[in-house]
């Protein structure tokens, strides 16, 4: 079996499991925690895709997942804090 | 080359899922963050180590891919312990209690009376 396929599925996996924990999740925290977790296993299974199927495309799409990632979570903490977007 | 390459994306796959089978199965939030903070920069760093490794193999000259995959890494290893950093600090701002055998032994005690 190809080693790039076999990290693909096993970041995969990885992903399905912060999935569950980010329905389950008991609090608000775990489940922004969670879903940021699995922005970051999307954007390693973006770059890996991009390698297996030869399109540097991907590579795009992943710098601009990791950036949206990052400021979801920070609006959606600042959001809960103080109750608006904007200072 | 080839070989490390191999190594270097199984590693991190494996350290991605273990990161994950430690985010599903740890028992408290506070204690959740420490395999979401640390096992994905870890991650991230061996598999995206082990594709420029494989393009500078297989390839040779184009340098462009090997400098969007290295500005990946360098932004998840700088958002990534940011955000968890931010959640903990949001959670332990609005009173989260960290878990104890303590308070876990006072619940039952007072459910089971």
């Amino acid at each position: 079996m190809n080693a790039e396929l076999l990290a693909a599925l096993l970041v995969l996996g990885g992903a399905l499991l912060a999935g569950i924990r980010s329905v389950l999740g008991p609090t608000f925290y775990d489940r922004v925690l969670a879903v940021n977790v699995f922005g970051t296993k999307a954007v390693m299974l973006l770059a890996i895709i991009g390698f297996i199927g030869d399109r540097s495309g991907f590579l795009d799409i992943a710098i601009l997942y990791g950036l949206i990632n990052f400021i979801a979570t920070v609006a959606l903490l600042r959001f809960v804090e103080s109750g608006r977007y904007s200072s | 080359m080839e070989m490390i390459s191999d190594g270097l994306l199984l590693l991190g796959g494996f350290v991605a899922f273990s990161g994950a089978l430690g985010v599903l199965r740890m028992p408290d939030f506070y204690s959740r963050l420490h395999p979401a903070g640390t096992a994905d920069t870890l991650a991230q760093l061996l598999v995206i180590g082990g594709l420029v490794l494989r393009h500078l193999d297989s390839t040779g000259d184009s340098l462009l891919v090997v400098g969007k995959l290295i500005a990946i890494s360098v932004l998840l290893m700088v958002t990534t312990p940011t955000a968890t950093h931010a959640i903990s600090r949001a959670a332990h701002l609005s009173g989260l209690a960290p878990w104890t055998r303590r308070s876990t032994d006072l619940e039952e005690q007072e459910e089971s009376p």
